[in-house]
């Protein structure tokens, strides 16, 4: 259950940016999340609730942006969607690629008060 | 609660064998600022981040990795399943080359000292740290427990991670290289049931070795799925009771140790 540290460092970065700006409440957080960043959402928003008890992100609504796997064959160049990290290429079956997409876990943006 | 360390209740602890313990930590993150909420006012403005959810934690993993660079310390992150021997695989090693080359070793569980005890019966500098309710260790935990344990140059520090096969490999310490273990009484597919751990692995020890005959285990199999997840995965078969295969680890150890101390020479 890691997703609670990740909570953690969402809070910690959103508390410190809404004390940057003089603010004192997050009204909207928006997250980038790839399918292979080891997130599960259903965990995530299980430890939300709890975690963000008495924090700036408290009352705030919680957008993710999920972004699905995409990586580029080494050997053919086909670009593809991947559901696991070692699918291969569906052109020539290759395992060999560069992920190009997928493992994003960022604090795209907040909307604060 | 504290998500990095699951303090709060529990805690997290560094300790060394035969000493009291101390929960002696500060993260910034326990004071939340109790605002007055303003309803009346709205004033609002949208912030662009683009900030890492994990960037604090690569920081200090950076952090970390320059010290061990500039004391040429060749340091190992060990993680595995729970039980696949990391703590055995530990003590052979260090047993059979702690004259050669000067061992330390921080141990991550969530709680007990046994681990650190076995280490310490062999007289190798070792810290505990006791993660509470963590399921890994982060580079604050190893920045601090560097600290206590105050490493000295031209060594080894192996890191033995708490049992998970999931959570640690999100969490660069600030290893040089990470060792995936796992045994041969585990599963086959493990590398494809947690890809993430396989993928970012340098090297794969296969422990109880010496149990295969009495297994309907497929080591082949186990290395293709492996080499699916990460090609470039180098393996170790070993048996750390009996010591077979023990050596082609402790050259590999030996021949990274030296080519360590050329990189940063």
């Amino acid at each position: 259950m890691h997703e609670l540290s990740i909570a953690m460092g969402i809070i910690k970065i959103a508390e410190e940016e809404t004390k940057k700006a003089n603010k004192t409440k997050v009204e909207l957080i928006e997250l980038e999340i790839g399918s292979l960043a080891g997130v599960e959402l259903e965990s995530l928003n299980y430890v939300w609730a709890t975690a963000t008890k008495g924090t700036v992100l408290e009352k705030a609504e919680l957008e993710i942006d999920y972004k699905i796997a995409q990586a580029r064959c080494l050997e053919c160049k086909t670009l593809y969607e991947m559901e696991k990290v070692y699918d291969s290429c569906p052109k020539c079956n290759s395992f060999f690629k560069e992920i190009i997409q997928g493992k994003e876990l960022r604090v795209k943006s907040l909307e604060v008060n | 609660m504290c998500g990095v360390c699951g303090c709060g209740t529990d805690g997290i602890a560094i300790n060394k064998p035969n000493q009291t313990s101390n929960h002696d930590h500060d993260h910034n993150h326990h004071t939340h600022d109790h605002h007055t909420h303003d309803h009346h006012t709205h004033d609002k403005t949208i912030i662009d981040l683009e900030r890492d959810i994990l960037g604090q934690n690569n920081i200090e993993a950076a952090r970390n990795r320059g010290y061990f660079e500039a004391k040429n310390i060749f340091t190992l992150n060990l993680v595995s399943s729970p039980g696949s021997g990391k703590t055995s695989i530990l003590e052979t090693t260090l047993k059979d080359l702690k004259n050669e080359i000067p061992f330390y070793v921080i141990e991550g569980d969530q709680q007990t000292l046994n681990d650190a005890d076995r280490i310490d019966a062999l007289n190798i500098p070792v810290v505990q740290v006791n993660t509470g309710k963590g399921c890994h260790l982060e580079s604050d935990m190893i920045y601090n427990a560097v600290k206590e344990l105050k490493p000295k140059n031209d060594s080894i520090l192996m890191i033995e991670n708490v049992g998970n096969l999931v959570c640690p490999s999100m969490f660069d310490l600030g290893e040089q290289k990470r060792v995936v273990i796992i045994s041969i009484t585990e599963g086959e597919d493990k590398p494809i049931k947690y890809p993430d751990m396989f993928q970012s692995a340098d090297i794969c020890i296969i422990n109880k070795m010496d149990l295969l005959p009495h297994l309907n285990f497929d080591l082949e199999a186990l290395k293709n799925y492996a080499l699916q997840v990460n090609h470039h995965l180098q393996f170790f078969e070993v048996s750390a009771t009996t010591g077979q295969g023990m050596d082609a680890w402790y050259n590999w150890l030996k021949k990274e140790l030296k080519s360590n101390n050329l990189k940063n020479a």
